[in-house]
């Protein structure tokens, strides 16, 4: 598990731990029983404050993203779940808003976007592509 | 119930209580009031020169409080050292080593002021660092001084760890090593580490607490956390560029020009929303100050603030 934590985007740090772990999760990067690291060794591994991380998996617990058992460790949960499903929605819908808005600044239009929408998916990898249907 | 016992349940790690200390005419600490509780990782900053490391020789016992009291562990470092020495690990900023010993000598001779050395531990941590055992402190690069310190302070598992400007002209490799150590060290359940630092990004990944010293003074102190919901960070987009600077309440600092003006104010995100409606302005940007952010502004503040009096006089 890559995360990438930063002290310049204004968001708190523990907020972002939960983000990129809530994307993993989603994009299927984290698949569904993938036990994630104890608090200590996260909190090791990013040298943040293990409280951090503990805030974090409360976090993500709370939202069902994963479970935590004693003894089982913090697993992450069947994404197929309508909450993940949700999730995944929402984290599409916010790039596709963050991109459309983006080219309307830029002065692109919407046949141009969907064409660029194209062709990267011309780039991808058979099995990539198998999960983007037109 | 005894007395004793319960002391030993509520004592803080560090209790110090309105510490003044002047070194000639200059004031180094003022009426300084810090707690440190138990368990936290609490960090200690402020600019070179604001009283950091001597706070921290107080601490120790090396200073005697002018007036006001130092408790650590409820004990006083001055009249009761070796209690409370034998609970402390202790990294200085100098690293004053014996540099004409070699590195297995070190370790044996520090092993003999600590009941609780633990051996294993410590030649785990010697390992980890590849420290050579024959090798003379003298030969040491100042990395592996500071890790050979970090070793001598943490193999007793010490209640509190005491840092002082720990990685301070460190390179990115023993950087980790110390972080790692004060991370470790507060993960086993119930230890204490204050460090000090002027690295604002290194104490706000790591530290619970934090307690700001300006020129001898306290000018923060509390959970990171309610520190930095205190503050709030936003730049005003005004239609027509105002003809004097704005002003909003509780400002900290203010900068910009022409029709955008960034603030960073004490109060939380509503002051941002009262100040753009009051103003006539939309909030162009809003965010959660970084720590550094909070620093500089108030250090800023303060400067602008003696100058202006100055002036006046």
């Amino acid at each position: 598990m890559r995360l990438h934590l930063s002290l310049r985007s204004g968001v708190p740090i523990y907020v972002q731990l939960v983000t990129q772990i809530k994307q993993l999760a989603a994009s299927g990067r984290l698949p569904v029983g993938t036990e994630l690291p104890t608090i200590r060794a996260l909190a090791e591994q990013l040298l943040i404050n293990p409280n951090t991380v503990a805030r974090a998996y409360r976090e993500l617990e709370q939202s069902g993203i994963v479970t935590s058992r004693r003894g089982l460790g913090t697993r992450v949960t069947d994404r197929g779940s309508p909450l993940a499903q949700r999730e995944r929605a929402r984290i599409l819908d916010d790039r596709v808003q963050a991109l459309v808005t983006e080219a309307a600044r830029l002065g692109f239009s919407f046949e141009d976007v969907v064409e660029l929408i194209r062709k990267h998916r011309g780039k991808m990898l058979p099995e990539q592509k198998e999960s983007v249907h037109e | 119930m005894s007395k004793d016992f319960m002391a030993a349940g509520t004592e803080l790690p560090i209790s110090v209580q309105e510490l003044c200390r002047r070194f000639g005419k200059k004031t180094a600490l003022d009426r300084v009031t810090v707690e440190v509780p138990k368990g936290l990782v609490f960090g200690l900053v402020g600019e070179n020169g604001a009283g950091k490391t001597t706070l921290i020789k107080h601490l120790l016992g090396l200073l005697k409080p002018q007036s006001g009291v130092v408790r650590v562990f409820g004990g006083d470092p001055v009249r009761e050292p070796e209690s409370v020495f034998s609970r402390i690990g202790y990294l200085s900023e100098n690293r004053d080593l014996p540099v004409w010993m070699r590195v297995r000598e070190l370790i044996f001779f520090t092993q003999a002021f600590y009941p609780d050395w633990d051996s294993g531990y410590a030649e785990e941590l010697r390992k980890t660092f590849d420290l050579d055992p024959t090798a003379k402190v003298k030969t040491l690069s100042r990395g592996q001084r500071a890790q050979l310190g970090l070793l001598l302070a943490l193999a007793h598992r010490p209640e509190l760890l005491l840092l002082d400007e720990p990685s301070s002209g460190l390179d990115a490799v023993v950087r980790r090593d110390i972080l790692g150590a004060i991370i470790r060290t507060v993960a086993d359940e119930g230890r204490t580490v204050l460090f000090s630092s002027h690295l604002l990004d290194e104490v706000e990944y790591v530290a619970d607490h934090i307690a700001f010293l300006h020129e001898g003074r306290l000018i923060a102190s509390g959970p990171l956390s309610d520190i930095k919901a205190a503050h709030c960070l936003f730049t005003l987009h005004f239609k027509q560029a105002p003809a004097a600077p704005p002003v909003v309440p509780n400002t900290i600092s203010r900068e910009g020009g022409g029709s955008e003006w960034t603030f960073l104010c004490e109060g939380g995100h509503e002051s941002a929303h009262r100040a753009a409606a009051e103003l006539g302005a939309v909030i162009a940007e809003e965010e959660e100050p970084s720590l550094e952010d909070i620093f500089v502004a108030r250090v800023r503040g303060r400067r602008e603030k003696m100058a202006s009096l100055r002036e006046e006089n």
